[in-house]
């Protein structure tokens, strides 16, 4: 049933449980809209044969609508709208909170290509390796103008801005290869920003990565390294503490765990900060990642606003390195908060 | 604008019924013209809103530094003032007053020449001291993301409501010569009327971007 | 330059005084303040700019009849989708159906002698060319490829002629504030004697509540679009991330005008459906004020749902939920208002004509697009289908489908009291089927082309999307043939039509209660009106006669 109606659609394959989920609900909604339109169509057949013009001087009664009939037209698209609904909107929520233990990948957008950052490992360009029934998060930016990460047998699409993050996650389960579009305009390489996803068999993803660490990632595009001068062969963490040195961090901030100018990043990651407004703030991504944009926007209590603005000064992979490098500082024998351990293991060094 | 209060001149054009419908019609046309451009500048207040609540900190030094209060004060009154003269304006030209609406007008229009004045000495500052929008900026007192952006908003806000006081200031001496000339009186004052509207229009908005931009 | 044309076809054709042949000459067509010579005025103009705008649609298509380049380079194939849709959407789907059919017809039903201002009615029609001059200065210059979308910071960065574009679009915005004005104004203050706002045709209902539209969210749009515009010239970096700006922002204020622009466009033809409907089912509408007040009801609610066009731009989960609900609302009005349309034929006297042709065609496109609608608000399908073919072959469903099927239902329908001519009753038959086959074949595919995955502004494709680009570039020569059809018997019956009468289709709507083509003033005695329109219970008052051949000059 399902892979009929697929490929009536013509529907792509379906990687992950949520792509047929989603399938699902598709077949709901346009088997109702279909038997909508034909109703409506034939409805409108009938009372042209029942009621056709007899003569040109032909009257009609005035016909007027009971309540019932106006609660009808109501109700019932109503129910059936908020009925799709009810089904699509957790399924959005499903797709808007990544698990817990999802591996991270930095996804950068560029006219016209992608670039995939591991945690742990190398780069990629335009190639996303994956591996089959782990979850992965995204974290996407754009270093130019807004591109979309579309992965139709995914049904996954998320749009990805210059200057801030945003993110999405999948769970795929069916090794293979699967196209990767651009899905928001960007210029003249629009329809050419393509890409493609593997997903491999987690065995084979883990040698995979292993051998990419180790040789580096074979295929770098030169443009793309030589502006941000980041070596293939480094891990997105090593390249973040290259970078902190070089901007300066550490006049700040420090390693260990000691209070310097700026707090330190020892267990940063997930920490729940303590602001001067008397609110507080998880340590995320998003706030990290602020904090090097706009500092002043939330001063940790007890510190002083004395850092300066980092906006336009690094380039957004340099920023993702440097979080990522903030995320690799951790105590595991001292847990902050144990429950709300690391975000991922299985990458770490 | 001079489109709906001229064409009133006739008193009664050949589609209207009477006079009583006419003067409806003027006046909700003019009303729902107000509506539009009350949406025109929600535009850039809620761009406003967005930015000063991403650039919090920085914008409120940007107002503190950046803009004379003292200009922003006295333009304030200044624009209260002539929507008074405006008012009294009205209401002598009901009463067939046509020469002393007219100099009342007038004093409003002096008025307006007072605000742009001002204004341009501000913006004269603001040029001097390199507090100009985007790339522009060259203000070193304040700095950070959306500093710049403060003084993008200020001069688009401020520049628009400037077009729009000069467009005020336009109908609102074709409405003085008009009254010098008593053409209105207790029948017929629907176009100093809805003149006046607009003028109160242009002030009210000032009155919204004046404790946007220099009070908080 | 085409401006005289009706008139001096009218002066040779017709010998009863009326409002083509009350004055003569150039002059008196480009300073004329008679709304109905502004309507014939809108005529041209936005014919003029569907025309272009068709040859920029079968430009892109013929260029997607092969994965690969075809017969442009990616900067031309950009800029074409970009020329294509903002010369439909700013220059012919909203001043359309308002500025011609609204124009001519909404002071006839009132019972007034013209709008409550006919100059700054003639001020529309300028403010509009100037606009399209502008528009086509740009074009001409460059054109801009930044999709008539404008998604900043692409359009603030991009190299081409966006700010003529975008001054264009701006000043054509001013046209449409104006026109909106104009016929709130007159549907409150100039309605005749008796016409109480429960009597008035459900056409007055929708134009009033597009016009409401139109005054409360143009000036936003006006307002973004000259935002865009003072960064791509000045570099102010409103929405630019490296100044801190907020491109979202962007899209936010401009789903804030361009979603309620939708039902600027969906509006007037509900508007024409419910008139045409109940002429030829010759039967009162069934829920009259169902149908009169859900027009309001979209013009309100719409203007709460443009977070649904932002579902994958990153806004909050939350934010996500309360624009998809409001949306599912939005299109219950709609499917109100189909209902009453499809029972008003129960118990009817059916005629089946072209004007009920394209009805038919409008019922069952819009059911389909709309409800696509609703499916693409549903907020988890929609992450797949953003941005893909499925959210282009949506929306001409009802722009294409909805919109210009009741544009050329109303052009039939009012045609012969326009011109005073009747056309072809078979030819047009011809062109509907054209028309409606041409109309699925085109956009049936790009449904299935959504699904597959291909997204929109694509100038090559990968070779698995190619079966459906040609069935659906093949369906567009059928439509496009179809329109030609319809323009080439419609010019000709302007000469050679059989004479209408005042009212060939024995309609009871009030418009057709003046002489075909009606007198320079509309009604010699202002009319008063004892009963509501769409009343077929009586026999006719005066059956229509068939009048003698005209004079010949």
């Amino acid at each position: 049933m399902n892979e009929l109606m697929r490929r009536m659609l013509f529907l792509p394959e379906q990687a992950s449980q949520y792509a047929r989920d989603v399938d699902r609900l598709h077949y709901f909604v346009i088997t109702t809209t279909m038997i909508a339109a034909t109703g409506v169509g034939l409805t409108v057949l009938w009372f042209f044969i029942r009621f056709r013009r007899r003569s040109e001087a032909q009257t009609t009664p005035r016909v007027e609508p009971k309540t019932i009939h106006e609660v009808l037209f109501i109700g019932v698209p109503l129910s059936f709208f908020l009925l799709w609904f009810a089904i699509g909107f957790p399924q959005y929520v499903r797709l808007q909170t990544p698990p817990r233990d999802a591996m991270d990948v930095y996804v950068q957008a560029k006219k016209w290509m992608w670039k995939f950052s591991y945690a742990g490992g190398p780069n990629g360009i335009d190639v996303l390796h994956v591996p089959a029934g782990r979850p992965v998060r995204l974290l996407l930016t754009s270093r130019d103008v807004i591109h979309s990460f579309f992965v139709p047998a995914l049904r996954l699409k998320q749009d990805v801005l210059p200057g801030r993050y945003t993110q999405t996650w999948f769970n795929a389960d069916k090794p293979g290869r699967y196209e990767l579009f651009c899905a928001e305009y960007c210029g003249m390489g629009h329809s050419a920003m393509l890409g493609e996803v593997v997903v491999m068999r987690p065995e084979e993803f883990d040698a995979w990565l292993a051998d990419a660490r180790r040789s580096g990632s074979p295929a770098v595009d030169a443009a793309m390294t030589e502006e941000e001068h980041a070596d293939p062969r480094q891990s997105l963490t090593q390249q973040g503490e290259r970078l902190a040195a070089e901007y300066g961090c550490f006049k700040c901030h420090t390693v260990d765990g000691t209070r310097h100018i700026g707090p330190t990043w020892l267990d940063l990651y997930r920490k729940t900060e303590k602001l001067s407004d008397g609110k507080t703030v998880l340590a995320d991504e998003g706030y990290l990642t602020e904090s090097m944009m706009d500092p002043r926007a939330k001063i940790v209590a007890g510190y002083q606003p004395v850092m300066p603005t980092y906006q336009g000064k690094i380039p957004a992979p340099e920023v993702a390195a440097i979080v990522e490098f903030i995320k690799s500082l951790r105590t595991d024998a001292v847990k902050v908060e144990p429950s709300k351990g690391p975000v991922y293991a299985p990458i770490r060094k | 604008m001079p489109e709906l209060t001229a064409r009133a001149a006739p008193p009664l054009a050949h589609h209207f019924v009477d006079m009583r419908q006419q003067t409806e019609a003027a006046r909700l046309g003019m009303w729902l013209f107000l509506a539009s451009e009350v949406l025109l500048f929600t535009g850039l207040f809620t761009a406003y809103s967005i930015y000063r609540y991403l650039y919090a900190g920085v914008f409120e030094e940007a107002s503190r530094k950046g803009v004379e209060l003292w200009a922003g004060t006295t333009n304030t009154f200044v624009l209260i003032t002539s929507s008074l003269t405006v008012a009294l304006a009205i209401h002598f030209a009901r009463l067939g007053r046509g020469k002393l609406a007219a100099a009342l007008l007038g004093v409003s229009l002096l008025l307006g020449c007072a605000f742009l004045g001002i204004k341009a000495i501000e913006y004269a500052n603001h040029f001097h001291e390199g507090q100009l929008p985007g790339k522009f900026y060259t203000f070193a007192e304040v700095q950070g993301p959306g500093a710049s952006m403060f003084f993008t908003l200020y001069f688009i806000m401020t520049g628009l409501h400037g077009l729009h006081v000069i467009a005020g200031m336009t109908v609102l001496a074709v409405m003085a010569v008009r009254a010098w000339r008593e053409e209105f009186g207790p029948e017929h004052y629907a176009p100093i009327e809805i003149a006046g509207l607009y003028w109160h229009l242009v002030d009210l908005i000032w009155i919204f971007l004046y404790p946007l931009l220099y009070l908080i | 330059m085409v401006h005289d044309a009706p008139a001096s076809a009218g002066s040779a054709v017709y010998n009863t005084p009326n409002y083509l042949n009350a004055e003569i000459g150039v002059r008196s067509w480009l300073l004329t303040r008679d709304h109905k010579r502004i309507a014939i005025m809108y005529l041209v103009l936005t014919t003029s700019a569907f025309a272009l705008g068709g040859i920029f649609a079968m430009l892109i298509r013929i260029e997607l009849l092969t994965p690969g380049p075809t017969i442009m380079s990616a900067l031309t194939y950009n800029r074409m989708f970009t020329l294509h849709g903002v010369i439909m959407i700013f220059l012919f789907m909203v001043p359309a159906i308002p500025g011609i059919f609204g124009n001519f017809f909404l002071p006839l039903m009132l019972g007034a002698q013209d709008v409550a201002f006919p100059r700054l009615n003639l001020l529309s029609v300028y403010l509009y060319l100037t606009g399209a001059v502008i528009a086509v200065w740009g074009m001409i210059h460059g054109g801009a490829d930044t999709g008539w979308t404008f998604y900043a910071p692409y359009s603030t960065t991009t190299p081409t002629q966006v700010v003529p574009i975008l001054l264009g679009a701006f000043v054509v915005g001013f046209s449409s504030i104006v026109t909106g004005i104009n016929f709130i104004v007159t549907t409150h203050t100039m309605r005749g004697p008796g016409l109480t706002w429960n009597r008035m045709p459900l056409f007055v209902w929708s134009i009033y509540a597009t016009s409401v539209i139109q005054v409360l969210a143009t000036p936003v749009l006006g307002m973004v679009l000259l935002l865009v515009a003072i960064e791509h010239a000045f570099g102010f970096g409103i929405f630019d991330p490296a100044r801190g700006g907020d491109p979202v922002l962007f899209q936010h204020l401009f789903w804030f005008y361009s979603h309620p622009a939708v039902y600027i466009m969906v509006l007037p033809a509900m508007a024409v459906i419910s008139e045409v409907v109940c002429a030829f089912a010759r039967k009162n509408m069934f829920g009259y004020k169902a149908v009169a007040y859900s027009s309001l009801g979209i013009a309100f609610v719409g203007f709460f749902t443009w977070g649904h066009h932002l579902f994958t731009s990153g806004q909050s989960t939350f934010d996500a939920g309360i624009f998809g609900v409001l949306s599912m609302f939005v299109g219950i009005f709609t499917a109100i208002k189909v209902f009453n349309w499809t029972a008003t034929l129960y118990q009817g006297a059916i005629k089946f004509t072209a004007p009920f042709a394209y009805v038919c065609g409008f019922l069952f496109f819009l059911v389909f697009g709309g409800m696509t609608g609703v499916a693409l608000a549903t907020v988890s399908l929609d992450v797949h289908w953003q941005d893909t073919y499925f959210v282009v072959a949506h929306f001409h469903f009802i722009m294409v489908g909805g919109t210009i099927m009741a544009f050329l239902a109303a052009i039939h329908y009012w045609w012969p009291k326009m011109f005073g001519r009747m056309y072809s009753e078979g030819w047009a038959l011809v062109a509907a089927c054209l028309i409606i086959l041409g109309f699925n074949a085109t956009f049936i595919p790009q449904f299935l082309l959504g699904n597959m995955g291909m997204p929109r502004r694509y100038y090559s494709y990968p070779a698995q999307f190619w079966p459906l680009n040609v069935a659906s570039t093949a369906g567009a020569s059928l439509l496009a043939f179809g329109f030609l059809l319809v323009l080439t018997y419609l010019l000709i019956s302007l000469r050679h039509g059989k004479v209408a009468g005042p009212n060939p289709w024995g309609s009871r709507g009030f418009e057709w209660n003046t002489p075909s083509p009606p007198s320079a003033l509309n009604f010699p005695v202002p009319p008063v009106f004892t009963h509501g329109p769409h009343d077929y219970t009586t026999g006719a008052e005066t059956p229509p006669e068939a009048p003698g051949e005209p004079e010949h000059a």
